[in-house]
């Protein structure tokens, strides 16, 4: 599903975010992505949301190299991406039902077919009661879960999450864990980004630890995990 | 905006009406026959008979050379000078009306010809003097009301642009979030293009309301002008044709005013951050 081969990304000012990174991902494998503060993890979701293009290498994401796509094809890419944000970027002058819509209606999905893709999402959630408030009025722990809902509404083969623990305490963090790992079972391939390592410690999956933008552990699926090509 | 689309227009109409006015006032040009300065009063009055006996006109006058010096005394003022002349410098003069069909350009030329032709005439004049001084002054005003409607248009499209741009400003997270789904540029781009013609389509009625109340308001005075100058001078209105272009145009610049603030601010919007180290 995601290939990264020998992707090296430099800024302008000399600094390498990213250097030779290699690795593959299979359909339905759900990894971590961690490493310290500017080991370039937020550099490899943005290669992988066309956000950023490497300095060399190929990134690979559903059988397309993303280098050289032209700017016009970056929505219809990012269209089979679900991105989970650490600051959930909802718009808070809309209703719960209209943010997670927002995938629906830039894809021009008629109004029927997306209200029962927004319920069906928002149930998965656990939020079908909440579809009338405005995201304000939900606690931390329920806005990272309309994010999700909005980030899985049009069943994407890819879900990326950006710290989305960050902010939350350690049950409500298991929760949305689970949920993640409930994605990967029907065939999502999922990655997430994250620095609390007792959390990933206790999920015992596949971690890809970057340092100085270096690939230094996970590069190859872990044996026995729930990988599959 | 209104106002900056209303003002060129009513000054075309304004141009508009002038020129229908001088184009009926061409055809009632006069002409003036000078008389060789031999031709005595005898051979003139002669050859007034004749020439107002022709079908072609309508009214004669002659002016003998000692009326005309008199006149000429009176309103040039050189009184003193005039009388240092041994003998008067001025010729006979016959002022002829063209008859009503013969008042176009070909008639009055093939009257000129005929009166040109008779023995005694020495020139003959079309005064058109003030008429091509008229044409030229009317169409220096309309490259000046086109220089003007041009310089509002692009106001038009700055206002708008800016309004824009503002709106553009207050959505930034939308936009942001839009993008990041999977949102195209046009999708993106498509409501700030409706919202700039819809300001112009506004604009264009404001502009035609704002018309059509100043006509109302200026046509009695104009009306009761025209008719102490016996003119049927009147200020015409915007037809359908009018009002439909003049919309269409308001719309057209809103949406070139949108879309010079979509390219210029949207398009700069991309997701460059998500959150986290």
């Amino acid at each position: 599903m995601i290939e990264f081969r020998q992707v090296t990304k430099r800024y302008d000012s000399d600094h390498t975010a990213l250097r030779q990174v290699n690795f593959h991902m299979g359909r339905g494998e759900l990894a971590f992505l961690t490493g310290h503060s500017g080991a370039g993890k937020s550099t490899l979701l943005k290669l992988l949301m066309v956000m950023e293009r490497p300095s060399a290498g190929e990134v690979v994401v559903g059988g397309q190299v993303l280098n050289r796509l032209p700017r016009r094809q970056i929505p219809y890419i990012r269209r089979h991406i679900g991105v989970v944000f650490q600051n959930h970027q909802l718009l808070f002058d809309r209703t719960v039902f209209d943010n997670v819509a927002m995938p629906l209606e830039v894809m021009g999905a008629s109004p029927r077919d997306a209200g029962r893709r927004v319920r069906a999402a928002l149930d998965k959630v656990g939020l079908l009661s909440k579809e009338k408030m405005n995201p304000l009025q939900l606690s931390g722990g329920e806005q990272q879960r309309v994010g999700i809902a909005r980030a899985v509404v049009n069943k994407p083969p890819l879900l990326l999450a950006d710290e989305p623990t960050g902010n939350l305490d350690p049950k409500l963090s298991a929760d949305i864990m689970n949920l993640f790992a409930q994605f990967s079972q029907v065939g999502v391939t999922v990655l997430i980004a994250s620095h609390d390592l007792a959390l990933i410690n206790e999920m015992g999956r596949r971690t890809l630890t970057l340092d100085h933008g270096n690939l230094i552990a996970g590069g190859t699926p872990l044996q026995g995990g729930a990988s599959g090509n | 905006m209104g106002v900056a689309l209303a003002l060129p227009v009513a000054l075309l109409l304004l141009l508009t009406s002038l020129q229908g006015v001088s184009a009926g006032w061409e055809s009632s040009a006069r002409v003036t026959a000078y008389m060789k300065q031999d031709a005595s009063l005898e051979q003139t009055r002669k050859l007034a008979g004749e020439i107002g006996s022709d079908g072609r006109v309508t009214e004669l006058e002659l002016v003998d050379k000692d009326q005309a010096l008199a006149e000429f005394r009176a309103s040039s003022g050189l009184d003193e000078a005039l009388d240092y002349l041994e003998e008067n410098p001025l010729p006979h003069t016959l002022l002829i009306t063209p008859e009503e069909n013969t008042r176009s350009a070909d008639g009055v030329a093939a009257l000129v010809t005929f009166i040109e032709g008779m023995d005694g005439v020495e020139r003959v004049q079309v005064d058109l003097g003030w008429l091509q001084r008229l044409n030229a002054m009317t169409d220096l005003l309309a490259r000046a009301i086109w220089a003007l409607a041009i310089l509002l248009a692009a106001a038009v499209v700055l206002v708008i642009g800016n309004t824009v741009r503002l709106s553009i400003e207050s959505r930034r997270d939308e936009i942001l979030v839009a993008k990041l789904v999977g949102g195209t540029d046009g999708f993106v781009r498509r409501p700030f293009l409706y919202t700039g013609a819809w300001f112009g389509l506004g604009g264009g009625v404001v502009a035609w309301i704002l018309l059509q109340a100043s006509l109302w308001w200026l046509s009695g005075p104009v009306e009761r002008l025209a008719g102490l100058y016996r003119s049927d001078f009147s200020l015409n209105g915007l037809g359908v044709d009018g009002i439909l272009a003049l919309i269409i145009v308001a719309m057209l610049l809103g949406w070139l005013g949108a879309w010079v603030a979509v390219k210029r601010h949207l398009d700069d919007i991309e997701p460059g951050e998500i959150a986290g180290g």
